[in-house]
């Protein structure tokens, strides 16, 4: 059984942030949760997966955030309790339904989660979603901590019922991917089988309907404004006239900052769980105690507006300060030193900073940033690509997933990057903006996500483009989830349809299409070549299975290679691959046989022929 | 009670992920306060993991610059990179088996010289441990053990306020059991090779 189901009432266990949101949401009795995987969110989604195969639990990996915030939305809808997961970047994709759904309103509580990641450790902007939450006037919840999250997503599903509003559950990649000790609760029942009682003048928005709907939104907003003054997860604590309002993470930093320089005496903290609405009274309440007044929040000045907007109603005058030049960044996440010595500055008080080692004598260290895996497909059909193409002036629109990584050299395939999808209509823009031939990269995942409409869009206003579809048969960046290409029966789950690429390309009528494999390199080269000639729209599919994904699957048996006598130092494999089996010992290149799959990329390069499958 | 503050730094695929999550098991069996963060985003991809853990009281869940207690570092190169977590009194644990990144094979980088490599380290800390973690954990039985060496060389370091009893026990209910024994062996064999 699912350790997240075995565990019993009051067990303490070490968790990460995101199996403790999944756990807080079982506990709470979830029926319906859906998803499209993204980093730092997608352990909530694949810890709840596994666990639905054990439980009453219904969970699906949509074809994207859309579709997965109005299944949760139908779900809850007809009573029953719902959670849609994506990283923040996602919202933006289900931000149409979540508006109007505002208006709409659940029946049984749903809970939106929006896995915000400062610093960017794994995504394209660090935007600051708790402003969804003002923007749809629906409730936003914060936890500070691992324990906190998972009892706060509880209360977000009965916040929901009580508001009959989505909840927005925002977390930061240092909830989602910290681990603490978690003690486990009760497993409410589960309402698994939900009714929907026809009341189209409620759920069906014309404008007539809408116009009522945006009058209750405004109530329950009333409401939620109301539990939000009364909420646990606002409160005080400490004592003294300089005050502090923070949240989320940098909460533990102000905790942290106060207790090291000394300032519990001194320094009050509000801390805020409950960003929206912002309790207003207990806000100008904390602010009539203070002579000044820090505001410590990563990402916008979310908070610090609202606050300096507070005590202007009050009449208040005191210093309040969140981002500024001798405060805090708008940049990137927050860290316990960075805080305190902020905490100090601003209020005056003596502070010893860290001494930092001088590193100034420190040799410059090889970078070692993430590159595509050995064995990899990707890199394959990069190169073919790339000999297709030679003597063409190209551009190359990329999108989101593991070939995103094909920007660094020595491949350098990816020229231009929005968000999911963007390959197809960027695309299009370049290839009426420019003269130059333009290629498409799109994985299979990203296809079915938002890739469809910007390739009919190509077909229907008449591009010149190709298309290429790297279909590694898996949702290979966030962890191997499934995606509507992929052959279930391989994960031993049955009740699954699949949807194949090429049929959907044909039948959208792309006049051309050429299918390659793209460990067979020659051949591959030929194929594209002609693609890419082709005026108008093209559409190559590169089907390799993903050589991570083969290697759970227990699917890889191939032979390893190693370099035999007649290398003669053309250097081709690695400066044209960039594989990271390759390596150079005493001048001489060699490929570690650990991290060789046999995939025989570079054999076929070889001019010297050198490169040989190693005997056992 | 004081603030214990442990990074540990590895290229993807070197178990570190497993090591900091035993260590965390340990401390939760030792009754002792203890908060970790990671990141670990593109790890499959070879980049590098880094995991801080916190034992005691406090609540942050992320280490500054320059207040690591403890630094363990599965490839050397990444140690070094690392430094600047440390100060003057951090104590540093290392292996010496060098994985270079593909980048130096590219000609964009010259891997540093091992033994200026520990001198600095030794410079800049209060102690050094070096041990080459691939040969003891190849003696226990598997490569794929440098984790368990380099979790029993930094208990020895006695600044983590777990005992090597509760890891270890740790280690009996966190790994799958066909790699116990080896694990086990891996790590005192760490532990042993950290005290000389």
């Amino acid at each position: 059984m699912h350790k997240l189901l075995a565990g019993e009432s009051a067990r303490r266990m070490f968790l990460l942030g995101n199996e403790a949101i999944a756990r807080g949401a079982v506990e709470a009795g979830l029926a319906v949760g859906a998803t499209y995987p993204g980093t730092p969110s997608s352990e909530i989604s694949s810890t709840l997966f596994e666990m639905s195969h054990e439980s009453d639990l219904y969970f699906e990996y949509s074809v994207n955030e859309k579709v997965a915030l109005e299944v949760a939305a139908a779900a809850a809808c007809s009573g029953l309790r719902s959670m849609a997961i994506m990283k923040h970047v996602g919202l933006n994709v289900a931000a149409d339904p979540l508006l109007t759904l505002a208006y709409i309103g659940v029946r049984g509580g749903m809970v939106v989660v929006t896995a915000d990641d400062p610093l960017m450790f794994s995504s394209q902007n660090e935007q600051d979603n708790r402003y969804y939450g003002k923007l749809a006037g629906i409730p936003v919840l914060e936890p500070s901590s691992v324990e906190e999250a998972k009892e706060m997503v509880r209360y977000a599903f009965e916040l929901s019922e009580k508001v009959h509003e989505p909840v927005l559950f925002r977390t930061t990649t240092r909830i989602n991917h910290s681990t603490g000790v978690v003690t486990l609760g009760d497993r409410q029942p589960v309402k698994t089988s939900g009714d929907f009682t026809k009341d189209p003048f409620n759920w069906v928005p014309i404008p007539a309907v809408a116009r009522n709907l945006h009058v209750k939104l405004l109530k329950n907003w009333v409401d939620a404004k109301h539990l939000s003054e009364m909420s646990p997860y606002n409160f005080t604590e400490g004592g003294g006239w300089w005050g502090i309002i923070c949240n989320g993470v940098s909460y533990n930093y102000v905790r942290d900052g106060i207790k090291d320089l000394g300032l519990e005496e001194s320094v009050k903290v509000l801390r805020i769980g409950f960003s929206n609405p912002l309790p207003e009274n207990m806000i100008k309440k904390f602010l009539a105690g203070c002579e000044k007044v820090l505001v410590v929040e990563e990402g916008e000045p979310y908070m610090e507006e609202a606050v300096k907007a507070f005590a202007q109603e009050e009449g208040l005058t005191i210093p309040i300060k969140g981002k500024g030049p001798e405060v805090l960044s708008r940049l990137y996440e927050f860290d316990p030193a960075m805080v305190r010595k902020v905490i100090a500055n601003y209020f005056g008080v003596p502070y010893t900073p860290p001494v930092l080692p001088d590193l100034s004598d420190i040799p410059e260290i090889p970078q070692r940033p993430p590159n595509l895996c050995a064995g990899c497909s990707h890199r394959a059909t990069y190169y073919i690509v790339k000999q297709a193409a030679e003597g063409m002036q190209t551009i190359y629109p990329t999108d989101i997933g593991c070939y995103t990584l094909g920007i660094l050299p020595p491949l350098a395939m990816a020229d231009y990057l929005l968000c999911m999808g963007s390959s197809l209509g960027a695309g299009c823009g370049f290839s009426k903006a420019t003269d130059k031939k333009v290629i498409s990269f799109i994985g299979d995942s990203t296809f079915f996500h938002s890739g469809i409409p910007g390739l009919v869009n190509a077909i229907f206003n008449n591009h010149n483009l190709t298309l290429v579809i790297l279909d590694n048969g898996i949702t290979a960046m966030t962890g191997h989830q499934p995606n509507p290409g992929v052959d279930m029966s391989k994960l031993n789950l049955s009740g699954y349809g699949r949807v194949s690429i090429e049929q959907v390309v044909r039948g959208l009528g792309v006049p051309s299409v050429t299918m390659i494999e793209p460990f067979k390199i020659r051949k591959s080269i030929e194929a594209v070549r002609e693609a890419l000639e082709f005026k108008g729209v093209s559409v190559v599919i590169s089907t390799q299975i993903c050589t991570l994904y083969a290697k759970a699957l227990k699917l890889d048996t191939k032979r390893v290679f190693k370099i035999g006598d007649k290398c003669k130092g053309h250097r081709n494999c690695i400066d044209q691959l960039g594989c990271p089996a390759f390596f150079t010992k005493d001048g001489k290149i060699q490929i570690d046989p650990g991290l060789c799959t046999g995939c025989a990329v570079c054999a076929q390069i070889c001019p010297e022929n050198a490169i040989i499958p190693a005997k056992d | 009670m004081n603030t214990t503050r442990l990074i540990i730094v590895a290229v993807g695929g070197q178990g570190n992920l497993l090591a900091s999550g035993v260590l965390g098991e340990a401390a939760l069996l030792s009754n002792i306060p203890v908060r970790m963060s990671e990141i670990h985003g593109m790890a499959q991809r070879g980049g590098v993991v880094e995991s801080a853990m916190l034992f005691g009281d406090g609540e942050s869940t992320v280490i500054s610059d320059g207040e690591a207690d403890v630094l363990v570092g599965f490839e050397p190169s990444e140690t070094l990179r690392a430094l600047k977590k440390c100060n003057k009194n951090t104590v540093v644990v290392t292996n010496l088996a060098p994985l270079p990144p593909f980048t130096v094979a590219i000609g964009k980088g010259v891997y540093p010289d091992l033994v200026r490599l520990q001198e600095l380290i030794r410079a800049k800390t209060s102690r050094l441990i070096a041990v080459d973690a691939m040969e003891l954990a190849k003696q226990a039985g598997s490569s794929l053990a440098v984790n368990m060496v380099l979790l029993g060389a930094t208990m020895q370091t006695g600044k983590i306020p777990v005992s090597p009893e509760n890891v270890k026990e740790a280690i009996r209910t966190k790994v799958k059991p066909a790699f116990v024994e080896i694990n086990l062996k891996a790590f005192e064999l760490g532990f042993a090779a950290a005290r000389t």
